[in-house]
């Protein structure tokens, strides 16, 4: 589920927690497409820190959210990815879309770096 | 190979129960004394098993998954078994990003995630007759283990 989000201007941050399977996947992607609905978020953080499991239902999640950031011209960046997280994105190909940093401070620095 | 142990559950075809199935096998195969990289492998393995057999299998939520698990010496033997539709071509099925249901935002991964985390899976399956995935999971006990590179 999602518990809690944030906005840095065009950036939203949004904190996964608990498990992301098929069961919770339709759950996470409702939540985060209400958010997306607003259009004036170009950027999307999601921190994993908290997220204790993960299948490749997440896969799809996230590609998902992709598809509706990069319209948008904008960067989806993932942070806390514990090894466990890293091996299902990295064997997803996920990594060459999504952008993966240790912090949320990072991945705000990181978007606004490239952003100027 | 000596059978040190092995339990079986059935429960109704229901996402909910995907959490339980993966916890279940994890309890369960605690008694080789996986490393937690083990248990999280396994854990992730059975979701997807038992994911595809759910949306898949049987896309009703009133049938039952069969999973039986194993325990030898070595190895955790998982088993996950439908009753439902079956796969045509299990070859293409297994193929990464393949998803018979792009419209549920799949990604196709499960399989590859499955032979990703386990040491060999084996799929059976013909339509009309169900599925039945064998993962086998080799629990190494040794802390010098080496990562495996990809």
């Amino acid at each position: 589920m999602l518990t809690g989000n944030e906005r840095k201007k065009d950036i939203l941050i949004v904190r996964l927690e608990g498990e992301l399977d098929h069961h919770h996947a339709e759950e996470i992607r409702k939540s985060l497409d209400e958010l997306l609905e607003d259009s004036s978020i170009r950027h999307l953080i999601l921190d994993l820190r908290n997220l204790n499991f993960m299948d490749s239902s997440g896969i799809g999640v996230f590609i998902g959210r992709y598809k509706t950031i990069s319209k948008r011209g904008g960067q989806v960046c993932i942070t806390n990815v514990n090894p466990q997280l890293a091996r299902i994105l990295d064997v997803s190909g996920l990594y060459r879309i999504l952008k993966v940093y240790n912090t949320v401070e990072q991945a705000v620095d990181g978007i606004r770096g490239e952003a100027v | 190979m000596n059978l040190r142990n092995e339990m079986r559950l059935e429960f109704l075809s229901r996402s909910q129960n995907e959490a339980f199935a993966r916890v279940a096998v994890a309890a369960f195969a605690a008694q080789l004394d996986p490393t937690l990289e083990e248990i999280a492998d396994i854990k992730t393995a059975v979701s997807e098993a038992v994911t595809n057999a759910i949306i898949h299998g049987y896309d009703n939520p009133n049938e039952y998954v069969q999973l039986i698990t194993q325990i030898y010496d070595d190895c955790v033997v998982i088993e996950v078994i439908d009753h439902g539709k079956g796969i045509e071509d299990i070859e293409l099925a297994r193929q990464p990003l393949y998803t018979s249901k792009p419209e549920l935002e799949r990604s196709g991964m499960g399989f590859t995630v499955m032979e990703t985390f386990m040491d060999e899976v084996e799929v059976n399956s013909a339509p009309g007759q169900g599925t039945k995935v064998r993962m086998v999971k080799y629990i190494r006990n040794d802390t010098a283990e080496t990562e495996r590179d990809e």
